[in-house]
């Protein structure tokens, strides 16, 4: 303090910084090759709210551009495959429910339609449309999910809280019909474990009047959203021959303007008696197959589910839910099939082979949102981090189909 | 296509390295193993078949064989086939089509994870759903699990 008197007054001192840290370098001139600019490595989950489940990605960035995206699954493995060859037929049906649980209902039916086809069992009228509006309806759950998450990985918190608040009566309608809320066991081989109940017609129709002005409001809330748009359209553009190769289907597909549903084209069940459209993406906001195009076929999806749970509730006809339900399944020996059929997130392959006892000798899963991680490093390249975000969401995946 | 004109097709091409059909709930064609990424490369690639995606790729084990099942659907002919190869079961050994069709690089990561089924020419062949160091291939039928796995006791 006192050394500071003795400046003259007026005199600006002269700067003497000695730089003395020990056992450091001495500080040269700044050159441009000692910039490093090789690739950092990002790890992104498995505990990461974007990811919609237990999902890893690993991320080689380029500053903030993603030069490569490695995906590790697993984390959700129940050996449903080594499961299933332990279980009677009838028995799988609850472990199908955990496969892709916001959509259990498809799940269910995609393997008893699989094991009916290896018994060349056929099931009353009643069944298969009660099995139709029951799918339908999971189906508009299982998108309103998948719109309400994909709001939230992009910063909108409100269209959760609508998507969630119709979900909850699409299951109040599942709690009547079969006593559970998300996983049902309801879809049985050669039936349905109860006939719908008293009073479910009636709310149904209900439900279904209300749900066209909801669909209004997810529009206003987040499809015609600027910012929400700015976000997906020209995101994740997926060219149609990458989404052959790697097998996309579903909205997926549909998404990069391929008008394919297995519900019209290769049908199966009663889906041929429907009228219903098929939305694909057309590039409205951006390129054909980006982001906003994906999550947009879903949304229209929704309206066309719609459709035909009216045309079924119209024709439904009466008869026994139980009637062909076999005490015993035990399909011939040595028969096999692979049964695809089209759940929420495209289409679930399952391939059945019989031994000739009542235990299935082979029970694999082609699951969709398998194939749909794996398109991932050619969706992710080249786009930035934040980005990532919005690409998981609008592949709509659920993990535990993909790790089964 | 019916099953028995794509059979009469790949045939045609590749002579006895197509070795049979077989009629059943859906039908499969025998394929030679040494032959199946070039079957596939043609199914995939001819203007009448055109199967343009691979619906499914399974290992299955039959306790003395190990097969290999290709399930091949085209959406623009609304037609399907299976395709079998039939390996043993010391060192299965199966040519990748991974080049064929891009998804079958995981789906063939998955039959080695769970068979121990090595497809030669994979660009990534490791474990995808068990832990790198999972030892054994659970869905053979004669799998017993370990009984630690890092110290942890196993429960089955």
């Amino acid at each position: 303090m006192a050394e500071t008197t003795d400046i003259p007054e007026g005199a600006i001192p002269e700067a003497t910084v000695t730089v003395d840290h020990p056992g450091l370098p001495e500080l040269g001139p700044l050159e441009d090759d000692s910039l490093d600019s090789d690739l950092m490595t990002l790890n992104m989950g498995p505990q990461h709210p974007s990811t919609h489940g237990v999902l890893r990605l690993e991320l080689k960035t380029d500053g903030e551009i993603v030069s490569n995206v490695r995906p590790h699954i697993g984390y959700l493995h129940r050996c449903f495959e080594k499961h299933a060859e332990s279980l009677t037929y009838q028995q799988v049906i609850p472990f199908t429910d955990r496969m892709d649980y916001l959509a259990a209902m498809n799940n269910n039916l995609a393997y008893c339609l699989a094991v009916e086809k290896i018994l060349e069992l056929k099931v009353p009228e009643r069944v298969e449309y009660v099995r139709v509006i029951m799918c339908e309806l999971n189906r508009i759950a299982s998108h309103l999910v998948s719109f309400g998450t994909y709001g939230m990985d992009i910063g909108a918190f409100t269209p959760f809280l609508f998507a969630f608040r119709e979900r909850e009566d699409i299951f109040d309608l599942f709690e009547m019909a079969c006593g559970a809320r998300m996983l049902y066991n309801y879809i049985w081989v050669g039936g349905v474990s109860h006939d719908l109940p008293v009073g479910f017609i009636e709310k149904t129709r209900a439900f279904l009047d209300g749900f066209a002005a909801k669909m209004d409001e997810y529009n206003d809330l987040l499809s015609n959203n600027k910012i929400f748009i700015e976000r997906t359209a020209n995101v994740g553009v997926l060219p149609l021959e990458a989404a052959f190769s790697y097998n996309l289907t579903g909205p997926n597909l549909r998404g990069s303007g391929y008008k394919w549903d297995l519900r019209r084209d290769d049908p199966y069940s009663i889906y041929d008696r429907f009228e219903f459209d098929i939305p694909i993406g057309s590039g409205e906001m951006g390129q054909l197959g980006d982001c906003w195009d994906r999550y947009m076929v879903r949304i229209r999806e929704m309206a066309e589910s719609v459709k035909i749970i009216r045309q079924a509730l119209d024709g439904l006809p009466d008869g026994d839910v139980h009637e062909t339900v076999p005490r015993n399944v035990r399909p011939p020996k040595d028969t096999e099939c692979y049964f695809r059929s089209e759940t929420p997130r495209g289409e679930m392959g399952i391939y059945v082979i019989s031994d000739g006892s009542n235990v299935p000798y082979r029970v694999k899963v082609k699951s969709p949102c398998f194939t749909a991680i794996a398109a991932m490093n050619d969706l992710c390249r080249g786009h930035y981090v934040a980005d990532i975000i919005a690409v998981i969401g609008s592949i709509d995946i659920v993990l535990g189909e993909v790790d089964r | 296509m019916t099953a028995q004109e794509i059979f009469d097709n790949l045939q045609a091409k590749f002579g006895d390295r197509i070795i049979d059909l077989t009629e059943n709930v859906d039908p499969w064609i025998r394929v030679k193993p040494e032959a199946i990424a070039e079957v596939c490369d043609y199914a995939r690639n001819d203007g009448d078949l055109d199967f343009e995606s691979l619906m499914c790729l399974s290992g299955v084990d039959y306790e003395d064989h190990m097969t290999v099942v290709y399930h091949l659907g085209s959406s623009s002919r609304k037609h399907k086939i299976a395709l079998k190869v039939e390996v043993g079961r010391d060192e299965p050994k199966v040519p990748t089509v991974e080049r064929v069709w891009r998804v079958a690089n995981w789906h063939e990561r998955e039959a080695y994870d769970m068979y121990g089924i090595v497809f030669e020419g994979h660009s990534d062949l490791r474990r995808i759903l068990c832990p790198d160091d999972w030892e054994g291939y659970p869905l053979r039928k004669d799998y017993k699990v370990q009984e630690f796995y890092r110290g942890i006791k196993v429960e089955v």
